[in-house]
């Protein structure tokens, strides 16, 4: 039997605390947890998971310094460390989110079961951007997909949700599978799973670029890009308001991290081909995702459009192959965070408050009736549009930066990240069209009977101050972006 | 010297304007201004301090010079090592200089307010503060923490910034008075009069951060910078003139000053203190804080600056001559004057000797004109409390009924006029040795300014307090005058005093351009020819004023102007340079450019935009089909969106 150096584990403290938490989570839930029906009174629950989960951000806030364990397939670096944080963060805005909706009387018995899921997902996809195996990497895919799966589904007795989960697991069954098609030829072609060893193996022969496309198109599944989105807008519209915002943004940004890594670095050699694939993706989602945005009238489904055009801005700072890059595409995610949690805590808010609610239509009016909430959602809602000076535009500045920085216009393919550039540009306008939308309903048009006030709940409220105070104060404040590209260049 | 505490000079007044600016309407008036006082209160006491101990407690360094203090400077954006966007903190001799007057003079206007910005009843008693009076107060916060933000800047990038945001603080509240047509009026045209100087200010930021490659001021601080500089020296010159220009909207010189003027339609307070004592200085203190980079590397470039300066102060002098509005009569002597300051910085020709009296002569009467202006600004304020109007038609004979505004604005007035031993005669005598050194020829153009100076003041305190009385002419159907309440007197006695002794200060002692201590010999008795000779100067138009408007019933200027009506009409009408401006934005920049532009708009530009969103519509509608909720199908998709980007990848 093999002696394992338990001392590697202080190499992945991110994952040591988590499973933690997880564990603590689980443990408290299994002795305090009560049966459909009982009147047990958990309050206390939600403040400790959150509690939790800050205590874990607090412990891995610090720089990360690069380092490998367990035979190289695990890796840790410090814009790894970042992303990690970051993505923590946006669970721990989840979290506090959802109180209000787990507290009701058909959710608050599997109230542990969220935290647990979600914690899980986390996990996994933590392995996922720490991976340098494509067989860890894999595994922390799945381990952040299947429960994902149960979190869709978590309404299971409302159709819509259940619906929702069977058409998420089925997709993401169907590219896993062609994801792991694609990896089992670059075994082929190259004979390792090590991405340093297939970086150095690989070439432009169709196998390496078939497993590519492959490999590429698995996670273009979890990023939503096109054509690999179609499971998106049903998803996000049939799953519980809370997991959709969770999905849209933390997800998305461990994938969209996953990616840059893995085309930066293992496909290096082929750098060509991978910009092109990219450019081709990005313009289709940016351009198709917005095209349908514009049509929507069911609110989740409309951000459910809007996700996927972002996430092609997402990429676009990969495409560059700078050495912004890494930088740009963690900024952009974690001011995507804030922005779009700060929508989806307001939908939720007034599912919650109006037996689900999420009709466009119902939004006129609303700001005679809650200003205060109508305000916040049309700061979010200009930042997701990128006006100035909210944190949005400064991510998409850096993103285009990120971009035009690694292109040289003399070659054919430097030219052509300028035309997808502007094109990106262009495809803003429209985005900033259908936000306003939104806005105007709720400033402008008439209504007979906008949505009666209420008073949202504190979890709520704080969950939105924090989200505001990033939509606000993250672009202004350049510590934010010194810290993600400080930590980068380590 | 520990200068922790000075973030706080920038912290607070921003805190004050966010509590009054949110939450102002909440409270009860003099609630709102009282914490508005209390912040430059505090901001005063702050000031003085840092005053004393920059210049006493810690004194010169080992070299003879007061260091240059950066008590904070954080990069807030960063493109190379060097090329940053600072925000920071900066003590040298000439931003605490500016610390004192900025503080001082915006302390006085806060507590004048409270007599100003008041509604008043028959017998002048205070009924009610004015409405909006919690706005007014947040804005003059907003405004000191802007213009204060500009001289501790660090760099020019970070003086821009601020340079912009009392551009906005102006413009509010030229406008205060918004249901009133003119003060609109007089709000878009400084705004966009002082925007259009910006834009080359911003111009010759861009120019001089690419070819020198920072913001900073010191070109020598860093060895790769100095090595940048042969390639630079070409540009320097350009890109500096270009931030004078900007400078020169801001200070109001020739042909960028009509704005001035019209701002007058701001209360009056905020003359004092904006169009008077500090904004309007911003540019002499944007060019005194390059100085060493004019000096050497455009050292004859400098010297246009003197030129178009000392056309402006002749040029406003002969308008100030005739106006018949005292705000506007003060507005062209503020031009004049801050022409005097930059005539002197632009007759700078050496870092030391005979060369650099200029630099010291300029920001000296920069400091005793804050003073003597603010204060003939406060007592303009004053009368027009009383009288209800700002036309000399409605004055004469007050010296009865204000005694007190009498004795200040004449205190102001002699100051002004450069009458041994108040204030003016120092600092301007100072600046007119400079230009003799300079050039014989400006020496005794500037003599000639500085006895229009004192005429065109003296006739505006005669109109005012002698000659013939408004009130006496119909006693029963018209408001006798009478003194203001102390909360504004106050403040003008204070200034008095200020205006009085300021001109004793050993300036040089603190502020010059080699800094080494320079002496003003003036102080010292030693008065040379040119002394005697603007003395001179000052006495003629003194007398000749004296001569013409003191006495009552004297037909003698109403002869001279039909005498020769078109000088006369002309200079009432500023010699229609605001007219000329009209033109050339009206017939010329609107005829030949934008109308073009707007058809281009029209037709072209929102064509494509018309074209676009329908073309998105439709496009939208067009794919809707795709998205039809079969997981099978979109399997389809996936799989065959996937073997599709191979095929692309393979084809290229």
């Amino acid at each position: 039997m093999m002696n394992i150096d338990y001392s590697q584990f202080l190499n992945m403290i991110p994952e040591v605390t988590l499973m933690a938490a997880l564990m603590i989570v689980f443990i408290t839930d299994l002795f305090t947890a009560k049966k459909p029906g009982e009147a047990r009174n958990r309050n206390w629950f939600n403040p400790l998971v959150c509690v939790l989960m800050l205590a874990h951000i607090f412990i891995n806030i610090w720089p990360t310094e690069a380092s490998t364990a367990f035979g190289g397939m695990y890796m840790t670096n410090g814009s790894v460390g970042v992303i990690k944080t970051i993505l923590a963060f946006s669970v721990l805005i989840v979290f506090v989110q959802s109180r209000e909706w787990l507290q009701r009387e058909d959710t608050n018995f599997k109230e542990g079961e969220f935290y647990e899921l979600v914690l899980a997902t986390l996990l996994g996809m933590n392995m996922m951007v720490s991976a340098n195996h494509f067989l860890l990497f894999f595994l922390g895919l799945e381990m952040a997909s299947v429960p994902m799966a149960c979190l869709v589904a978590f309404d299971k007795y409302r159709h819509n949700s259940a619906e929702a989960g069977a058409k998420f697991i089925l997709t993401a069954t169907f590219s896993s599978g062609v994801m792991l098609y694609g990896i089992s030829f670059l075994y082929a072609a190259t004979g390792t799973l090590y991405f340093d060893d297939v970086m150095a193996n690989i070439s432009a022969t169709p196998l390496c670029i078939l497993g590519m496309v492959f490999f590429f198109s698995g996670l273009g599944f979890k990023i939503s890009l096109v054509p690999f989105h179609f499971w998106t807008a049903d998803t996000y519209q049939g799953a519980p308001t809370t997991v959709t915002g969770y999905l849209s943004v933390t997800s998305k940004g461990a994938a969209a991290f996953a990616l840059c890594a893995i085309l930066m670095k293992v496909f290096a050699p082929i750098v060509e081909y991978w910009q092109i694939m990219l450019m081709v993706v990005i313009v289709l989602s940016i351009t198709i995702g917005n095209l349908f945005a514009i049509h929507q009238k069911d609110l989740k489904r409309f951000m459910a459009f809007s996700s996927i055009s972002q996430a092609g801005y997402i990429m676009l700072a990969v495409v560059g192959n700078s050495a912004m890059s890494v930088t740009a595409l963690s900024y952009y995610v974690l001011i995507y965070v804030v922005a779009n949690l700060a929508v989806f805590s307001i939908i939720a808010a007034v599912e919650e408050n109006n037996g689900g609610v999420v009709n466009m239509n119902a939004y006129n009016g609303f700001y005679k009736t809650n200003p205060r909430l109508a305000f916040l959602l049309t700061l979010a809602l200009f930042s997701l549009g990128g006006i100035p000076p909210f944190a949005g535009m400064f991510s998409k500045f850096f993103v285009f930066m990120a971009a035009a920085n690694g292109a040289q216009v003399t070659t054919a393919i430097g030219a052509t990240i300028y035309a997808v550039v502007f094109i990106a540009l262009v495809n803003t306008v429209i985005s900033l069209y259908y936000y306003l939308l939104i806005v105007k309903a709720m400033f402008i048009s008439d209504n007979e009977n906008p949505l009666p006030t209420f008073k949202s709940s504190y979890s709520t409220k704080m969950a939105l101050a924090i989200c505001t105070l990033g939509v606000v104060a993250f672009g202004v404040c350049s510590i934010v972006y010194n810290w993600i590209h400080a930590a980068s260049v380590m | 010297m520990e200068y922790s505490y000075s973030f706080l000079i920038l912290l607070l007044p921003f805190l004050s304007f966010l509590v009054l600016g949110l939450l102002g309407m909440k409270m009860k008036k003099p609630v709102a201004g009282l914490i508005g006082t209390a912040v430059l209160g505090v901001l005063w006491c702050m000031s003085l301090y840092t005053a004393y101990n920059y210049f006493f407690a810690e004194g010169r360094g080992a070299d003879g010079l007061f260091p240059t203090v950066t008590v904070f400077n954080f990069t807030w954006m960063k493109f190379t090592e060097l090329l940053t966007f600072n925000i920071g903190f900066r003590l040298t001799p000439i931003s605490v200089m500016m610390l004192i007057v900025i503080t001082t003079v915006s302390f006085m206007v806060h507590i004048y307010s409270f007599g100003y910005m008041a509604e008043r009843d028959e017998n002048y008693k205070k009924e009610e503060y004015e409405p909006g009076f919690q706005r007014f107060y947040a804005y003059l916060s907003l405004f000191t923490m802007s213009m204060l933000g500009l001289v501790v800047a660090t760099n020019i990038f970070q003086m821009y910034l601020f340079w912009e945001l009392v551009g906005v603080c102006s413009y509010l509240l030229i406008g205060f008075y918004y249901p009133k047509h003119a003060a609109v009026h007089a709000s878009k045209k400084a705004f966009i009069v002082t925007r259009f100087a910006d834009l080359f200010f911003l111009i010759g930021i861009l120019f001089y951060s690419y070819y020198v490659g920072t913001f900073n001021y010191d070109l020598t601080a860093d060895p790769s910078l100095v090595m940048k500089l042969p390639g630079a020296a070409y540009f320097l010159p350009m890109s500096l003139f270009l931030m004078f220009i900007g400078g020169a909207g801001k200070s109001a010189m020739f042909p960028l000053h009509i704005w001035l003027p019209d701002a007058m339609e701001g209360p009056t307070p905020v003359s004092a203190l904006i169009h008077a004592a500090t904004m309007v200085v911003a540019g002499v203190y944007q060019v005194a804080a390059l100085m060493p980079i004019w000096v050497a590397y455009a050292p004859n470039t400098l010297h246009y600056i003197a030129y178009i300066a000392a056309f402006t102060a002749f040029y406003a002098a002969a308008v100030a001559c005739c106006q018949s509005d005292i705000k506007r009569g003060l507005a062209f002597s503020t031009i004049s004057q801050i022409a005097y300051m930059l005539t002197a910085l632009g007759v700078v020709t050496a870092m030391e000797g005979e060369g650099s009296v200029g630099y010291m002569a300029s920001l000296f009467h920069l400091f005793t004109h804050a003073m003597f202006k603010a204060l003939l600004f406060l007592c303009s304020g004053a009368i027009i409390v009383i009288i209800g109007s700002n036309f000399k038609e409605y004055m004469g004979g007050l010296h009865k009924y204000m005694p007190i505004t009498n004795i200040c604005f004449l205190i102001g007035t002699i100051a002004i006029s450069g009458f041994w031993p108040l204030a003016g005669f120092f600092s301007k005598d100072e600046i007119v040795d400079a230009c003799f050194h300079f050039s014989p020829y400006l020496g005794y153009f500037m003599t000639l300014v500085s006895g229009m100076t004192a005429f065109y003041m003296f006739r505006l305190y005669y109109v005012i307090f002698w000659g013939d009385s408004y009130y006496e002419q119909d006693p029963d159907h018209r408001r006798k005058p009478a003194e203001v309440p102390f909360i504004m007197w106050g403040p003008l006695v204070f200034l008095s005093v200020i205006s009085i002794f300021a001109g004793w200060i050993p300036f040089g002692h603190f502020v010059s351009l080699d800094g080494h201590v320079e002496e003003i010999a003036l102080q010292h008795f030693h008065f040379g020819t040119t002394a005697w000779m603007s003395l001179a100067v000052a006495t003629i138009g003194f007398a000749l004023a004296t001569y013409m408007y003191a006495p009552k019933h004297n037909p003698l200027p109403n002869k001279l102007a039909t005498a020769m009506p078109k000088l006369h009409k002309a200079a009432l009408n500023r010699f229609y340079i605001d007219d000329a401006w009209q033109f050339f934005t009206h017939k010329i920049v609107f005829g030949c450019f934008s109308i073009p532009i707007a058809w281009f708009d029209r037709h072209v530009i929102d064509g494509m935009f018309n074209f676009s969103a329908w073309a998105t519509q439709e496009g939208g509608q067009a794919i809707r089909p795709w998205q039809s909720g079969d997981v099978r199908q979109y399997a389809v998709w996936f799989l065959t969106g996937s073997v599709a980007l191979t095929l692309i990848l393979l084809c290229i």
